[in-house]
């Protein structure tokens, strides 16, 4: 918000008022669908169970004998005191890097393609990038169950290349591998539209110009186009990375039996064991780690490190 | 031999010729101008220099080398861009350090040789500032410095000054020379400006239509424009419609339609009855009171209809009883003055006999 703020220079009465309307909308919505959110979350957190799922009440009832009331740190105790957590945490985020990592090294050569390619063809392309969007995204992921099965003319082929090596047939579906497949192909054009975006803007000057100056192409992309695309290598792995730690659908679908992910985790405490406040303690201590590598990724992305024109 | 060697080429996009036949040859140390109107192929053809786009038929030498199979990072030249084309992510330094990265010059060196570079641009204390912290002249002489760091054989120049304002223009085409004078380095210059071209360079081409019409020094370009194009694109001119009556060694003798006969210096290859334009430049034509003894040969009446006071000179538009219009050009020489002839005044206008060209058609 300072930021905001800066851009309204003086300080009379007209321009206060500006100052409001301009950074108001933005601070509201933060209120409404982040702050609100969290705070019940982390009230819910602190809460006992009820008996049949959903809370506990906070005092009481008249005539209760049994049963806890009021509110409690267990939860916290609980996550900490189980290592199973933390290594669920960590796969989850091993995922989400991998999946990153997969996405940008897919994306950005298509976002690259794209960017140079004629005028007229690039709207296209980029329709062509979100058209998956149009069908319905579990369609698409039990698509994948058909192609990733043992029956599938996919497996198929590659059985039959391990074989020829020597190597004993693979399960391709309801592994880790699959897991990260579904992953990928989700969130690819969240990768693809970012890096467009700004490689799109490029000046082709600058490509001209470190040539002459004697750059071979290996040298202009990493010296030009590699930096100058940053904010959108981070902003399009912050868009790949953050949904992919939260997703639970492709673990469910894909996944083995030890695939659970931090989502899993979470989606079950709501609608399986329903134990609300634990599943409320995982959904904050998922924020907080979110909110750090969103902090260190800003902080690395900062305009001083990477200027854009 | 000449260092650029520029042997008939020709560049076509689709059936339109935007180079077409061109042949100029470059020596080390020379300030070249390629000058013309907006669109007759100069970028096309520095580009071709450069090793952007390569040419349809003729070829391009350096050093007596054919360039044809040389890509542009490997040719021991730099452009300067129109729009700078700075690099955004890197600092001042480290944008003129990077011909030399590229080169594989030793950090030590390389560190020196920017320095050394900011001084002779005026910017020694500006290294650390990246591209979007500096104003136009700035980025423009960074742009100076990092096409010459590494000592090329040869700096492009594609309308550099363009797009600086006039004041600004004119401070950096003296250091352009210096620049140039310092290096030794060859330059081809581009430009649309008549007056920079002149101002600037040892040799100009003046192109029009993907053509090399006049290839000479800006005194010739000047005063000998070689065709109606030349003479029309340089400064100021009068054009009179003329037939030549009479073409002796020393002089030749036109006939102007409704003025009659006048002297101008004589010309090759023009005979007798060969039509053309007699041009001459507002300068070379003296205007004078009406009833003023004149004892120039070339003397007519006219009527001033208008003129144009531009501080130092005032031009006045003169028509002469034939119907046609001759510019003479007046120093406000007297304190405050700002005109000696008020328009409808009747007046004379001559020229020496060795003044004008006559163009044939
Ligand atoms: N890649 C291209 N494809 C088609 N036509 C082109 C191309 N490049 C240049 N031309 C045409 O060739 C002609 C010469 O262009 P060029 O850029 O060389 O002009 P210029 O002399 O540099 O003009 P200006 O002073 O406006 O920069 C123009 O008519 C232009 O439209
Ligand atoms: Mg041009």
């Amino acid at each position: 918000m300072p930021a905001l703020f800066s851009m309204i220079k003086g300080d009379s009465k007209a321009n206060r008022i500006a100052k409001w309307l301009v950074s108001g909308p933005p601070l509201l919505f933060l209120l409404v669908f982040f702050v609100a959110p969290s705070l019940i979350m982390l009230f819910t957190s602190l809460r006992f169970p009820g008996e049949f799922g959903g809370l506990a009440p906070i005092a009481a009832p008249a005539g209760a004998v049994h049963g806890e009331y009021g509110l409690t740190l267990e939860t916290y105790q609980f996550f900490f005191s189980d290592i199973l957590y933390a290594e669920i945490f960590l796969k989850s985020f091993a995922v989400a890097a991998a999946s990153t990592l997969i996405c940008l090294i897919m994306a950005y050569p298509l976002a690259l393609l794209i960017a140079r390619s004629e005028k007229r063809f690039r709207n296209l392309m980029v329709l062509l990038v979100v058209l998956p969007f149009a069908s319905n995204f579990l369609i698409r992921i039990y698509a994948w169950m058909i192609i990733l099965g043992p029956e599938s003319v996919f497996s198929h082929f590659i059985n039959t290349v391990l074989g020829a090596f020597g190597i004993a047939p693979v399960t391709l579906l309801f592994s880790s591998f699959a897991v990260l497949v579904g992953m990928v192909y989700v969130h690819l054009p969240f990768m693809v539209l970012p890096l467009y975006t700004n490689l799109e803007k490029h000046d082709p000057a600058l490509l001209d110009a470190a040539q002459d100056l004697g750059a071979n192409a290996w040298q202009r992309f990493w010296r030009v186009t590699w930096p100058l695309s940053l904010p959108g290598v981070f902003s399009g792995s912050a868009l790949v990375f953050i949904p992919v730690l939260g997703m639970f659908a492709v673990p469910d679908i894909l996944g083995g039996t030890g695939d659970i992910l931090i989502g899993n985790l979470i989606k079950d405490q709501f609608l399986g064991t329903r134990d609300w406040p634990f599943g409320s303690t995982l959904s904050i201590m998922l924020t907080l780690a979110v909110l750090a590598i969103t902090a260190l990724a800003a902080w690395l992305a900062r305009p001083a490190a990477i200027p854009e024109k | 031999m000449a260092l650029l060697e520029i042997r008939n080429v020709t560049r076509r996009f689709g059936d339109f010729t935007a180079v077409d036949n061109v042949s100029i040859s470059i020596e080390a140390g020379e300030f070249f101008t390629l000058l013309g109107p907006s669109g007759c192929g100069k970028t096309t053809l520095l580009r071709m220099i450069a090793g952007f786009d390569l040419p349809d038929a003729g070829q391009i030498l350096l050093d007596g080398k054919d360039m044809v199979g040389t890509p542009p990072e490997k040719r021991p030249l730099h452009t300067v861009f129109q729009s700078y084309a700075l690099f955004p992510h890197m600092t001042v330094a480290d944008n003129i350090a990077f011909p030399l990265k590229m080169a594989g010059t030793t950090p030590a060196e390389i560190s020196s040789r920017v320095r050394e570079a900011l001084d002779d641009v005026r910017l020694a204390n500006f290294g650390n500032r990246f591209p979007q912290e500096l104003s136009g002249g700035q980025k423009q002489r960074v742009a100076f410095a990092r096409g010459l760091v590494n000592r090329p054989r040869l700096l492009l120049l594609d309308e550099p000054l363009g797009a600086l304002d006039a004041k600004l223009r004119e401070e950096m085409q003296i250091e352009l020379i210096n620049l140039q004078k310092e290096r030794g380095v060859t330059f081809v210059f581009i430009t649309h400006a008549q007056n920079e071209a002149l101002a600037l360079s040892h040799r100009i081409a003046v192109m029009n239509q993907g053509k090399v019409e006049q290839l000479d020094e800006p005194s010739r370009i000047y005063g000998f424009p070689r065709n109606r194009f030349v003479a029309d694109f340089i400064g100021k001119i009068s054009l009179m419609n003329a037939q030549v009556l009479e073409a002796a060694p020393s002089h030749l003798k036109l006939s102007v339609a409704g003025l009659g006969e006048v002297t101008a210096p004589s010309k090759e290859n023009v005979k007798v009855g060969d039509t053309g334009v007699l041009a001459i430049r507002p300068e070379q034509v003296r205007i004078s009171h009406h009833a003023e003894e004149v004892e120039l040969k070339n003397h007519f009446i006219g009527k001033v209809q208008g003129f144009l006071y531009v501080g130092d000179v005032t031009t006045y538009l003169v028509e002469l009883p034939n119907g046609a219009r001759i510019e003479a050009l007046l120093p406000n020489s007297a304190p405050g003055r700002a005109k000696f002839f008020e328009a409808g005044d009747p007046v004379a206008v001559s020229w020496r006999h060795d003044a004008g060209t006559f163009l044939n058609d």
